[in-house]
């Protein structure tokens, strides 16, 4: 038997090489968003606690807008839960995987990113490491890249020379491995080829600022009505 | 700046709020100690692979390709990304390798 202590060491080693990936992006974004934050003559304790309690990249950008504009808090509330309404959908997905009990728990709701999710989601977690603490340590990994890059960004601002132009490709190239990784797995593409389909339709359509909603409503009715189609969406083979 | 700190603090606490109802609802809805409904269940099977599929358009929901580079720096990387994963399947190096390219094309060559 290992102890605790061995548990828990050997869930977070195998945790950070599948973060790693989302170190570069996250903290040259979180920088970035510190930088802009300071650019705009706010204190660093304004990005660090957004990152802190918000730990949302797209939300905590247009909220830097919001608090430059007039004070508008029912504005505030409804664009962030449109903006953030996918996070739903990663709730519902991960309602089995993340029933862990008490604090850890909380923390792995609290913290679920787009970039956290993709990965507990799809993660092959090794046989000998228990997966509470492997997503425990998947998600606060993730959430200090993000919140450390926030305060950098907002103390040095002016002092980081810029030419990482691209590297948050990084992100979009993690998504993609995913959804490949996803795809070669599964016993049926059905789901898959829907969510990457109706997305890029709904783009189209509705332009890059709105089609989130549009694409969540139409790919829950198409689950819900043709549910025969998606039976086996999900089932590795 | 027009608004006063303490306004501010309530601008952050509606943002906070709102993110954390949609982190939260689903498992608030649907907790532990009572069975999960089975169109839920259902819907926690078949929406995964549909949730990452649109990840990967939000992703590239910026790429513009009617103007400046019209996409095919992206283009070009997504095809690296690709390729190098369905050739090596070592997701760190496909992640590696497309956004090294993507970078150096952005930067020296589109």
């Amino acid at each position: 038997m290992e102890t605790k202590k061995e548990t828990i060491i050997k869930a977070a080693r195998a945790a950070f090489p599948q973060t790693i990936p989302i170190l570069a992006g996250y903290v040259f974004l979180s920088i970035a968003y510190g930088i802009y934050m300071n650019a705009f003559g706010f204190n660093f304790l304004y990005p660090m606690f957004m990152s802190m309690l918000i730990y949302a990249g797209t939300v905590q950008f247009v909220a830097v807008g919001l608090l430059m504009a007039v004070f508008d808090p029912i504005n505030a509330f409804v664009l962030t839960l449109m903006i953030n309404a996918r996070y739903l959908f990663y709730g519902i997905s991960m309602l089995e995987k993340y029933r862990v009990k008490g604090i850890r728990g909380a923390f792995l709701i609290f913290s679920m990113s787009d970039e956290t999710f993709s990965i507990n989601c799809t993660a092959n977690i090794p046989e000998d490491v228990d997966k509470g603490w492997f997503m425990f340590f998947v998600t606060l990994f993730n959430y200090c890249y993000w919140v450390s890059g926030s305060i950098l960004g907002g103390l040095f601002g002016e002092l980081i020379e810029f030419n990482t132009k691209g590297l948050e490709f990084a992100m979009t190239a993690m998504f993609i491995v995913i959804f490949m990784e996803q795809w070669l797995k599964e016993k049926s593409h059905s789901s898959s080829l829907l969510g990457l389909g109706i997305s890029l339709l709904c783009l189209i359509i509705f332009g890059s600022k709105n089609f989130i909603i549009p694409s969540m409503i139409l790919i829950l009715l198409i689950l819900s009505l043709k549910r025969e189609l998606f039976m086996e969406a999900g089932e590795s083979k | 700046m027009t608004m006063t700190v303490g306004q501010h603090i309530i601008t952050i606490a509606m943002v906070v709020l709102g993110t954390m109802i949609t982190r939260f609802l689903p498992f608030i809805i649907f907790p532990a100690d009572k069975p999960t409904p089975k169109y839920i269940q259902y819907l926690g099977k078949a929406l995964p692979p549909a949730s990452l599929g649109l990840l990967v358009v939000y992703s590239l929901k910026d790429v513009n390709i009617f103007t400046g580079s019209r996409g095919i720096p992206e283009l070009i990387a997504v095809i690296t990304v690709l390729v190098i994963h369905l050739w090596k399947r070592q997701m760190l190096l496909s992640i590696a390798v497309g956004t090294i390219t993507y970078m150096l094309l952005v930067q020296f060559v589109l």
